[in-house]
């Protein structure tokens, strides 16, 4: 168990403890349906169009000054949310308010960092999402195989391994790397906390903010402008057949799943490996079809990631790459 | 392989195998791991489930197979197919291999192959000098140097793995892989359940790949000579301040220097660094989750040569330790232009001559196809 205080359930209201708090309080959503409750639910609303235009709730503020509110708004939030039933509107908010818990959780971790108290954003993370974290010497500590799992989701070169201090199997973190580290995770936790809820009928008063809702989703369908350009590497895996050099089967792998993934067909495909300097007309079809998924188990392979190619020195990144963590996504980009 | 040389071969794996049960074992949790093998000529058999080295001994008798491999996963199911295995976990496996180090003795031993006059000549040509084709094969043979240059790689990569990733000399297994190189296997629960994508990086780490000035305190301006790596920190900092200063006495004048020449300078300084510091290993198997990797104790058909573990590096000769086929003298025509040395004899080199050799020398430079039986 946690035994988090009323002021860490106001920094952290997506913990199981908040709704026994509130139930031990004499809550219900009944009581919250009365009038006199109607700046809460304007609050609510407040909290969730703060999070989906990208902004985080309560940042502009000083301290937490009534903790009951804080814990209130985030259930009543995640009710409206509940019966507004838009995936998108969740996934915003649940990522904004792991971000205004990561805040917290970093404060926590660096001003007690000498104290006991330093155990419940250590007990949060560690039950949570299962990383031990420890402190030495201002700094804290996880495995190497804890940091890899949630650091390869980066694509900013500073949170590659090597760029880190590395010791005896254990990686050396700020506070603020470390819930850096936990943040889509806590945005994950958050979503499924809101996604297994059963929402009961809603009262009268949430109807109309629900409504709005639905209305502010349609913002959100996504517009993409696609360019026809190929990506640096495979132009550089197309030139390297032009030449008649070998392509290692990593480039070809890369440039058949890019195509496919592009549209292209195995026909379509098929002659740019003619020459290829062991080019053999049926081995390159069955591949291809093996690769698309139309022959063998069926399985269609992705294109490989970007960190996949960097490893296998396949990258040959240019400025527009900026951005992109798969080669088909270069090119792509969003309107809004 | 020709047809009329696979029956020596397989003879000789045959009784190698018969001689030797007790070098070949299944590894640990090994109804739990796939196998595959693959015949001379042939193609690769997988998903195969082998509960014991009972087992394991019957399919080599009845087999004969040129090579064998299992799995470094475990899976619940490891003879279904890909999809339907359920994969458990992997033990981290490195391939260290003497082609990947750039050393300036391969052109001193790499043999062109003529694919059509099968002639054999030495050194690298971009076409046979005999009857002019361009489809031909490069290979290489024993050499000491590249032995040598391995085994320095395997062990910086066992030092790493000690003192960077907390991984204990007891849970290391380091084996001679047959043929040019080393192939090192971990059993470290810490690191069974990281993913292909983890493991990349963690493979980027080890090779001292995607470095930045920054984390070795140099900054795209205000630079200190404080923040510079020290000699003695651990980690890379610490191999990154050897390699720059060399001694403690010498470290105060060449910081001042990386100071003033800047980030772009140090960034190519690292680049430079790297190819000395960073570990040699082939990426994609280290990445690779479902791999079938070359089984210990078995017999690897590029050589004849067997998979061994080292115990000591140091006094390990695989062309001594790894030799383990017969003895008897087999009759063969070789045409092998380096002079290769076997259990401490020298063999060659040979200009199409007719000779008799022992047939661990013999396997040897059939499997190199730089022999055939008379």
């Amino acid at each position: 168990m946690l035994h988090p205080g009323i002021m860490d359930l106001a920094k952290y209201p997506f913990l199981a403890e908040a709704g026994e708090y509130l139930r031990d309080k004499g809550f219900n959503l009944e009581q919250l349906a009365h009038p006199d409750w109607a700046p809460l639910v304007e609050k609510a609303y407040g909290r969730i169009v703060v999070a989906t235009s990208g902004q985080i709730y309560g940042s502009d503020k000083g301290p937490i000054e009534n903790p009951d509110i804080e814990i209130l708004s985030f259930i009543v939030a995640v009710i409206l949310l509940k019966a507004a039933g838009i995936n998108t509107l969740t996934r915003r908010f649940s990522l904004a308010e792991a971000r205004r818990a990561e805040r917290y959780l970093q404060q926590d971790l660096w001003s007690n960092k000498d104290k006991k108290n330093l155990e419940l954003p250590l007990k949060i993370i560690q039950e949570l999402f299962r990383v031990q974290v420890t402190v030495e010497n201002e700094e804290f500590v996880i495995k190497v195989s804890d940091y890899l799992q949630r650091a390869v989701h980066f694509h900013e070169k500073e949170w590659k391994l090597v760029n880190r201090r590395v010791t005896g199997g254990l990686v050396y973190l700020t506070a603020h790397e470390t819930v850096r580290l936990i943040r889509t995770e806590l945005g994950q936790y958050i979503n499924s906390k809101i996604q297994s809820i059963a929402l009961p009928s809603i009262p009268e008063t949430f109807k109309s903010r629900v409504q709005d809702l639905v209305q502010l989703a349609t913002k959100f369908s996504d517009a993409i402008v696609v360019s026809s350009d190929h990506p640096p590497c495979v132009k550089h895996a197309i030139e390297v057949l032009e030449k008649g050099e070998n392509l290692p089967h990593s480039g070809r792998f890369l440039l058949a799943t890019y195509l496919l993934a592009r549209g292209q067909t195995t026909d379509q495909i098929a002659p740019l490996f003619k020459n290829a300097p062991d080019y053999n007309e049926r081995v390159t079809r069955y591949q291809l079809e093996h690769i698309s998924g139309s022959s063998g188990k069926g399985t269609k392979y992705q294109c490989p990631s970007c960190d996949k190619l960097r490893s296998e020195n396949l990258c040959f990144a240019i400025p527009d790459c900026s951005g992109i963590i798969n080669p088909i996504q270069f090119g792509k980009k969003r309107k809004n | 392989m020709l047809e009329k040389d696979i029956g020596l071969v397989e003879n000789a794996i045959k009784e190698y195998y018969f001689n030797h049960f007790d070098l070949v074992s299944v590894p640990p949790k090994p109804t739990q791991r796939e196998f595959g093998y693959q015949k001379i000529n042939g193609g690769m058999i997988r998903h195969i489930a082998i509960k014991d080295n009972k087992e394991l001994h019957l399919l080599l008798m009845k087999e004969i197979p040129s090579d064998v491999y299992c799995s470094n996963a475990y899976y619940s199911f490891p003879s279904m197919p890909m999809s339907e295995k359920d994969w458990k976990g992997a033990d981290l496996i490195f391939d260290i291999d003497a082609k990947d180090l750039t050393l300036s003795c391969r052109n001193d031993h790499a043999i062109f192959k003529c694919g059509s006059c099968h002639d054999a000549i030495l050194g690298k040509h971009s076409a046979c000098p005999k009857c002019g084709s361009t489809k031909f094969e490069v290979v290489s043979v024993a050499c000491k140097n590249c032995i040598d240059e391995s085994k320095k790689e395997a062990k910086k990569l066992v030092q790493i793995l000690d003192e960077d990733l907390g991984i204990k000399n007891e849970e290391v297994e380091v084996y001679f892989s047959g043929n040019e190189g080393f192939h090192i296997r971990v059993i470290n629960s810490n690191y069974e359940m990281v993913g292909s994508q983890e493991r990349a990086d963690l493979v980027d780490y080890i090779m001292f790949n995607g470095i930045m000035p920054e984390t070795f305190g140099i900054r795209k301006q205000n630079n200190f000579k404080s923040t510079l790596p020290e000699i003695g920190e651990s980690g890379w900092r610490g191999r990154v301040a050897t390699s720059l200063f060399g001694s403690k006495t010498r470290a105060p004048k060449a910081a001042k220097q990386i100071v003033s020449d800047g980030y772009l300078a140090f960034q190519v300084k690292l680049d430079e660094i790297r190819q000395t510091i960073g570990i040699k290993v082939d990426p994609k198997v280290t990445m690779d989750i479902h791999r079938i990797f070359r089984l210990e104790g078995s017999v690897n058909s590029k050589s004849g040569l067997s998979k061994v573990p080292c115990k000591n590096l140091d006094d390990f000769d695989p062309f001594l330790d790894a030799c383990l086929l017969g003895e008897e003298k087999a009759d063969i025509i070789a045409n092998c232009p380096v002079q290769i040395r076997l259990k401490n004899k020298k063999y060659g080199p040979y200009a199409n001559e007719r000779i008799s050799v022992p047939k661990y020398a013999a396997v040897y430079m059939i499997c190199k196809g730089l022999a055939s039986i008379v």
